[in-house]
């Protein structure tokens, strides 16, 4: 089989010609030993099989990240039979400066100059051959997007594997840039059709001091929102799909002792379905919805809008966009840190990932709000006046983020901001397809797998607190007793503390560990009506200031089971992970006996 | 006649050619990756709403710089070039 590898900077619609070529047929992973993603996929054409293996986008070959020192190792490395460098026809100036530098390490190199569609609506026509002429290597001309060229590109390819050409001469990183120059001017021809201004009003409306942030502000608070409404009608489909199983499991199990059945049934599968099917709908919105905006070209303004509060900070703007994500879920924040190219500044965003309160922590503070702080007679009021109430305690999250990466930076990751280049590319249409796929395969399913793998054991963890009694109690009653005490410094009580102990596989499921405590069930506890939820609340004692030391702890606390384990594997290092539990911990337990104290000398509570 | 000023100094609209570029090492090597080198031509394209950092045309792609960082990067301009032509290349 031939390995043929896809070079090129990024934002050059490199993945996408990656999944035009290979469809479906692909598995992501990290390089060995790196936290450099890499897909390889395969094809077959004129009865003949290539893999092909997606290098990550640079700039440059020079080995100054990890992602370049991949790329170039192995394209050094000779174990590619040809290296297409990916170009887009928009910018071709700058991208012609990394094909000459390929050009050096290889001679096997085919140019492909993707995104011809996007540069005939800016007015920018490329003369293929006569770049082909210039660089000595064979050129061809795609448009990924809409599945044009592909099939010359496979032929070039065909053509090429087998072929020998030698590296050219190294030159100075200057005299690149000047032949690169050169050769644009001679092949690049064009003419202004006014897109082009148009792309630039639309980039002014949207980073401006007046526009900008608000716009901002509002297309978060609909993705929240879509996310939010849109979920609950696919959870209840599947928590009603679950429950049917749930009963043919318990017909097969009939047999069963009565404690296998509910180690199995009330513990393990119970807590499982609740994780997937609350989890689940919210991910599946929000992340096809993140993507959309990614697509479109809009998040990296957004970066460049927010770049100067992360300065201060000492941060990098780029964390703006994975604490998004991490409204999505924290591990895929996690995960998005690879975007941040200074280790440094990485690793605060990785640290801080779980200061934005993710989906799975919604629902227990809506219901919160709406119970304590909304008043009780509904309408349009009550409703605006909640969405308000969220929004700050996002908003709060987003201060204890600033405010942790100001002290990560002025402590244990002392530094300056690193250099920071920002390149906000050209609006483009989405790819609904492409963007479903992704969003679901990349980031739904692979939290989804690791929440399952945590949540299944830690069901039957639950299920043996609620039902195993030493000396009359429970060992969960037990266990509330002992943490009381301590809790009620905080304004919390035993229960809320075990109940957030008890969900780390999930934040979704604190809420109904909290009910199944205070009720004395043997299992997970559903809140489907909330003045009944209101009046049970009521009952075990809680006021207002329970309502905000829960909803503060519930915003900072440790990071989810399937947080924690995505952060040891991106940082590899303990230390790291227990600071990541630690911090956001402290800050929660900080706040709430602040509150707590506070409303106490007061007298207000 | 000849106007020698910063990057960082670039106002929206404005176009100039650089002439030295002294950002510190890790950053002078970005700005070779990304062809900002001396005789490029560059257009201060977008302020963001703090005016730092500023998106720069640079070889036909828009690329955000920091103040900090474009400090280090002087550029020349001829006084007549005004900026109302340099808004339409």
């Amino acid at each position: 089989m031939n390995q043929i590898a896809l070079a090129g900077n990024p934002n050059v619609g490199k993945s996408t010609l990656f999944n035009a070529l290979t469809g479906l047929r692909q598995h992501t992973g990290n390089w060995a030993g790196k936290t450099v993603a890499t897909a390889r996929g395969e094809y077959t054409f004129e009865g003949k099989r290539y893999q092909l293996v997606d290098l990550p986008g640079t700039y440059s070959l020079a080995a100054h990240s990890q992602e370049e020192a991949v790329a170039r190792d192995y394209i050094q490395s000779g174990q590619a039979d040809a290296v297409v460098v990916v170009c887009d026809a928009t910018c071709l100036e700058r991208n012609l400066i990394l094909v000459l530098q390929v050009l050096e390490l290889t001679g096997k190199v085919l140019v492909c100059v993707n995104l011809l569609d996007e540069a005939e609506r800016l007015g920018i026509q490329v003369d293929l051959s006569g770049l082909s002429q210039r660089l000595g290597v064979p050129v061809v001309g795609t448009a990924a997007g809409r599945q044009e060229g592909l099939d010359d590109l496979r032929a070039a390819i065909a053509e090429l594997v087998g072929t020998d050409a030698p590296a050219a001469p190294s030159r100075a990183p200057g005299e690149r840039v000047t032949l690169a120059e050169r050769y644009a001017a001679q092949v690049v021809r064009s003419e202004d059709v006014g897109r082009r201004r148009r792309q630039q009003r639309l980039d002014r409306l949207l980073t401006s001091k007046s526009t900008g942030i608000p716009i901002m502000l509002l297309l978060l608070g609909m993705v929240v929102w879509l996310t939010v409404a849109g979920a609950n009608i696919p959870s209840s489909v599947l928590t009603a799909s679950f429950a049917r199983l749930g009963e043919v499991l318990e017909d097969l199990l009939a047999a069963a002792p009565e404690w296998v059945s509910g180690l199995l049934l009330d513990g393990v599968y119970r807590v499982t379905a609740w994780v997937v099917a609350v989890m689940l709908p919210p991910m599946a919105i929000f992340f096809p919805l993140f993507t959309l905006l990614e697509d479109l070209g809009y998040l990296p303004r957004v970066a460049f809008v927010m770049d100067h509060a992360f300065q201060k900070c000492r941060a990098c703007g780029k964390q703006c966009l994975t604490m998004c994500m991490s409204i999505g879920c924290n591990a895929c924040g996690v995960t998005g840190c690879r975007i941040i190219d200074s280790p440094r500044e990485r690793l605060i965003a990785i640290l801080t990932a779980s200061l934005v309160p993710c989906n799975g922590k919604f629902p227990t503070l809506i219901a919160l709000i709406t119970l304590f702080f909304v008043g009780g007679q509904g309408g349009l009021l009550a409703s605006v006046e909640g969405a308000a109430l969220l929004l700050g305690t996002l908003v709060l999250g987003v201060a204890g983020t600033l405010t942790c990466s100001r002290l990560l930076s002025a402590t244990v990751l002392r530094g300056m901001p690193s250099s920071f280049a920002l390149e906000l590319p050209p609006f483009r249409k989405p790819r609904v397809g492409e963007i479903v796929v992704r969003s679901v395969l990349d980031r739904t399913l692979f939290v989804l797998g690791r929440a399952v793998a945590v949540a299944a054991p830690a069901g039957a963890a639950i299920w043996l607190m609620a039902n195993v009694t030493v000396g009359g109690a429970t060992l969960l009653a037990h266990c509330t007793g002992f943490f009381d005490p301590f809790a009620r410094l905080f304004g919390l009580d035993g229960v809320i503390l075990m109940a957030f102990l008890l969900g780390w596989p999930a934040n979704e499921i604190v809420l109904p560990v909290m009910l199944m405590a205070y009720l004395s069930t043997g299992s997970l506890v559903e809140f489907d009506d909330l003045t009944a939820l209101g009046q049970l609340l009521g009952q075990q004692g809680w006021t207002w200031l329970t309502a905000v030391c829960t909803m503060l702890f519930s915003l900072f606390h440790w990071p989810c089971s399937t947080t924690c384990l995505t952060i040891y594997k991106e940082t590899g290092s303990v230390k790291w992970t227990a600071l990541a539990i630690a911090m956001p911990t402290a800050l929660g337990l900080g706040l709430c006996l602040c509150a707590a104290t506070a409303a106490r000398l007061l007298g207000l509570a | 006649m000849y106007e020698t000023l910063c990057l960082s100094a670039l106002r929206e609209g404005e176009s100039a050619y650089v002439t030295q570029v002294d950002a510190g090492p890790a950053m002078d090597r970005r700005l070779t990756d990304l062809g900002l080198v001396r005789g490029t031509r560059v257009t201060c394209v977008l302020r963001s709403p703090a005016g730092d950092p500023c998106a720069y045309l640079i070889r036909g792609a828009l690329i955000a710089l920091r103040r900090s960082d474009a400090a280090g990067v002087v550029l020349e301009r001829q006084a007549q070039e005004v900026p109302a032509q340099a808004v339409a290349t």
